[in-house]
Parts: structure tokens; sequence; C-alpha cells
């Protein structure tokens, strides 16, 4: 591991200004994914802000009737939350999937969102890859590339995004509150806080340096059935690849509405509008199941070793929503 | 040369894999360490002077601490290198083996994985600290009971995890094989699997381990 300075934020401010006047400096909070990355020297900060004692580790209820989640807040703690698991089960169910006890107990909402992917090739460091090493090639593209994205990719990087709560917080329309070093406070949606790779893989997201997320938002409660379904290599403790979020409703024998989010197939969560669009007022059944699939990775390909992923994506969402559609 | 004596200068692997077992279960595998090496004579600071060092203080096992460390030190080298409790294991140093796994106030994190600095103020229990005096935790005790181990290297992690683990289902924690998210489940082989999924036995002693820990979950909860 590389040599850094540490110091300990005592507000929010203080963080966002000491990450800003520092080029080198990361926040830390559980650590899990960022000092796994510094012992493989992926990540070599200068300097890290360890935010763990800031006050942000509360789930409190919006005016709104939605719910406010602290960034600080443990995976493990938003799991067991009462209101998650009674009003935002698709979360709950998402974070249950992910990772094991250890890990969910230190594990943060915001660092959960930042997690970096879990490409072999990124963790590799005497290998070309255009994210770690921008400019030096992508290795997946024509290497191992079971695990990576066959919708969203670019030319530059295939990698994936990690994350399975993001996945359904995508689905439930959450929103990133973010502070500034300046003082000031921006929103932004989730489905616009991820960057698509293009040729810049190694900018990930909408934050700039020293801009420090302090809470995910979560409107009311949607109505409908919410299921999470993941698919992975072993039956526990390993990540997505392929995992669906779906949010749906029915009345009359109908799809009312639906929310549908992909983990394991792109560079970001995965929310394609149209594969959404395509289920509204239709009458359950595979070929209408089939038709969202495909919309939902329209435009994608496989690389060679992923190419599974494709029909398993659609498989999967047929899964998933006759599952949820069962007493329509 | 009777029987007797030829046994005591040979013992069998079996003999030999018990006793490793037994420390295992204990904690112990360097018991003198601290009569042998003055914690404090280690150097704790970096040998070299450009290297950050910070104080950090904590309490583990019920002692209270006061260290001044190089800022890349993680918790578990924290525990193994500075006090000498070797009981806490170092197997993958990435939080996928669960070897490292301690408590911080009951709650069970992967050592290897945090920084000791996070820990100022914290209050840690290892393997070394479930014992009370002679007598074994519940779970040592069916560890011991169950053969829940081979080579016993992953054995403190899942104990201390399996420590932990009971505390969040006694809390009423549902895991991803519960059915209902919202109610109260039985502590089932299928429950203890998953909530036990992130403690890798390369022996595959997981059979006995479930046995264990669901023979010692009566006890502690």
């Amino acid at each position: 591991m590389k040599a850094f300075t540490y110091e300990r934020a005592n507000s929010v401010a203080a963080a966002a200004r000491a990450a800003a006047e520092k080029p080198g400096a990361k926040f830390i909070a559980g650590g899990t994914n960022l000092l796994d990355l510094m012992k493989l020297e992926v990540e070599t900060p200068t300097h890290l802000v360890d935010v763990n004692r800031l006050p942000l580790a509360a789930i409190e209820d919006t005016a709104d009737g939605g719910l406010r989640i602290g960034a600080l807040v443990r995976n493990s703690d938003l799991a067991a939350d009462p209101r998650v698991r009674q009003n935002y089960a698709v979360l709950s169910r998402a974070l249950l999937a992910g990772a094991s006890g250890q890990l969910r107990n230190k594990a943060t909402t915001a660092g959960n969102l930042l997690q970096r992917t879990r490409c072999y090739y990124f963790y590799d460091t005497t290998k070309p890859c255009n994210k770690r090493d921008p400019g030096s090639g992508c290795s997946a593209i024509t290497g191992f590339n079971r695990i990576h994205a066959i919708v969203g990719a670019s030319d530059d990087c295939i990698a994936t995004h990690p994350s399975d709560m993001a996945v359904a917080m995508q689905a439930l329309d959450a929103n990133v509150e973010t502070a500034m070093p300046d003082g000031s406070v921006h929103t932004i949606p989730l489905t616009q806080f991820y960057r698509l790779p293009g040729a810049t893989p190694q900018l990930e997201t909408a934050l700039t340096q020293g801009q420090i997320i302090t809470a995910v938002t979560l409107p009311p409660a949607p109505k409908g059935t919410q299921l999470y379904r993941k698919v992975r290599d072993r039956a526990s403790y390993a990540f997505a690849l392929v995992s669906v979020a779906a949010i749906v409703e029915t009345a009359g024998g109908k799809i009312r509405a639906a929310r549908l989010a992909f983990g394991g197939l792109a560079p970001k969560p995965w929310r394609v509008a149209e594969a959404e669009h395509t289920l509204e007022g239709s009458t359950p059944s595979e070929a209408a199941f089939a038709k969202a699939g495909d919309a939902a990775v329209a435009g994608g390909r496989g690389y060679g070793h992923n190419d599974f992923k494709l029909p398993l994506v659609k498989r999967t969402l047929n899964a998933v929503l006759t599952a949820a559609t069962r007493a329509a | 040369m009777d029987g007797s004596e030829w046994r005591r200068l040979h013992p069998t692997r079996r003999q030999v894999l018990e006793s490793a077992a037994a420390l295992a279960i204990l904690g112990y595998t360097r018991a003198s360490f601290s009569a042998e090496v003055d914690p404090a004579a280690i150097a704790l600071s970096p040998a070299d002077p450009s290297v950050a060092a910070l104080p950090v203080r904590l309490t583990v096992n019920g002692t209270e601490h006061s260290l001044t460390l190089d800022t890349r030190t993680t918790l578990l080298d924290l525990l193994r290198e500075h006090l000498g409790l070797t009981g806490s294991k170092k197997g993958c140093d990435h939080g996928q083996c669960g070897a490292c796994t301690v408590l911080i106030d009951g709650r069970r994190i992967n050592a290897c994985l945090s920084l000791a600095a996070m820990h100022d103020g914290d209050n840690v229990t290892t393997i070394e600290g479930l014992a009370d005096g002679e007598r074994l935790h519940p779970l040592q005790a069916a560890f011991v009971q169950r053969d829940g181990y081979q080579c016993g290297y992953c054995t403190p992690g899942q104990i201390c995890s399996a420590a932990g683990m009971l505390r969040e289902y006694k809390a009423g924690w549902p895991s991803a094989v519960t059915e209902e998210l919202s109610a109260q489940v039985e502590l089932s082989d299928a429950e203890i699997r998953e909530r036990m999924s992130g403690n890798i036995c390369r022996c595959s002693a997981y059979p006995n381990i479930v046995a264990a820990v669901r023979d010692a979950a009566g006890e502690t909860l």
C-alpha cells in the first residue's frame, strides 16, 4: 500500500474542503472496497479523509412520505430497517443479496454507490486498463470477459458496475444528495449520477473533487409488487452475472405500471424507459415479457465469453415478471 | 519401548491435528507472546520518518491500548503484529475469506479491510476475548463437540462471525433466504449457511460448522 496522510473530518463542510484542497485525496467510510484496491495499488490516494464520525448515519422519514437514507447508514442496517422491509422490499432484497454479513456491517450507502468495477483487468496492475490507466487500452474486450457488459459499454471499456443496492435504488427513482466544498447542496437523480464510459472510462460519476454524498432520498413507496432476482455463480456471496429489480403494479388482469432496473449488464444500473412502456397496459404473457426484455438490451452485444447474458437476462426478466404478475 | 511410549514419541496425525485445533478454538497460537515480546518495544512508529504516523487508542478484549501507528496499519495488523493477538487470521487479506472476523461492539466485520485509525475509541473483541476465563464460549464448546474444523485456520473467524451472526438473528434481521422479510424466522440450516457465507473453510467442514452453530444458538440466544 502506498503511504498516505490521514485526517478525521468533524463536519461535512470540512470534509468537502479537505478533499477539494488535495487533488490526491479520497473520502473513506467503510473502506471495504477502497482498502481492497489500495492494497493492490489500483487506488493510490495520497490523503484519506475519514468521514465515519460525520452525523450521516440516520434513516429518516421525509415530509413527502419518502425516506432519507444517510450516506453513512451501513448496508446491513438499511436492509434490516422495518420501513425499508415494509415499503421498499426490493431495496432490502438487493442489499441482502450482496456481499457477506461482515461486509454489509461495514459498507455504507454512499460507498456502495461509489464502489468500483470488479473487472479482472482493472484489478490486475500488470495489464492495460483504460479505467485504471487512461489510454493504456482495454484487456477485457479481447480477453476473458464473462462478467462484462453487454449494453452501455464502449470500445474503451466494457466493465460493469457491481452494486446490487444501486440497481434497486434505480428502480425506486432515488436521488443522491451531495454537498459541495462551498457548502451548497446539489441533488442528482440516480439516473444521472453515473456516466457511461465512452472514451473516458476513468470518469464514473457526476461528482467533482470534494463533492461529498450526504444522503440518498427515496420518493414515497411505489404501488405494486417489488422483487429482486440475482443470478450468480454461487448461491451466496458472489457478484451478479445478471440481476433484475422490478416493481410491477397490476389491475384488472393487466399491468398498469412497471419499473425495471438491471445489474450485471452495464457500466451503471441499467434502466430503459422503453422496456417499461411496452409492459404498460399489456396482459401478462411470455410474449409481452420477451418484448420488454428485447427493449432492455436493445443495441447490446456480447464479447464472446459473456454472450450468454443476452438470453439469460431475458429469461431472468421473464421469471421475475411471471412471479410479479401471478396474482393479476 | 512399549506401545504407550511409542505413541508418546510418535503422535498420530489425528492427535497432532486435535491439539492444533484445540489451540485454534482458544485463539492460542503463541500463548507466551506477551512474555517473550514486550509489545511496547515493537517499532510502533514507522521506520521511515516520511511515512505518516498517528496515535490510536482502543479497547481490545477489555484492555485499553494506546499506540502510534503507520496510517496504513489495518485493524488486523494492529491485532496480530502490534498486540500479539494472532488468533484473528490473515487468510486472503481482501475480505473474501472471513478468517480475520472480529467484533466491534458486538458487530462482526473483516479486520483486514479496516484501518486501525478508523477504530479509535472502539471496543474490539477477538477470539482471544470470547472465553470466560477457563470456561469456553458456547460457540467454542460447540465447535469442539461437533468437530467443526479440520486444519483450524478459519475457526477463529468462523466463531467470531457466528457470535455476530446470532446477535443479528436475535435482533430480527432477515437474510437473503428469508421468505417473509418482516417476520422473525426460524434459524434453519439454510439460514445459518446463508448468514455464514462470508466465512470460507478450505477443509470444507461446513456440515459440522452448521451443526455447531445450530447447537450454540440454543445456548446463546
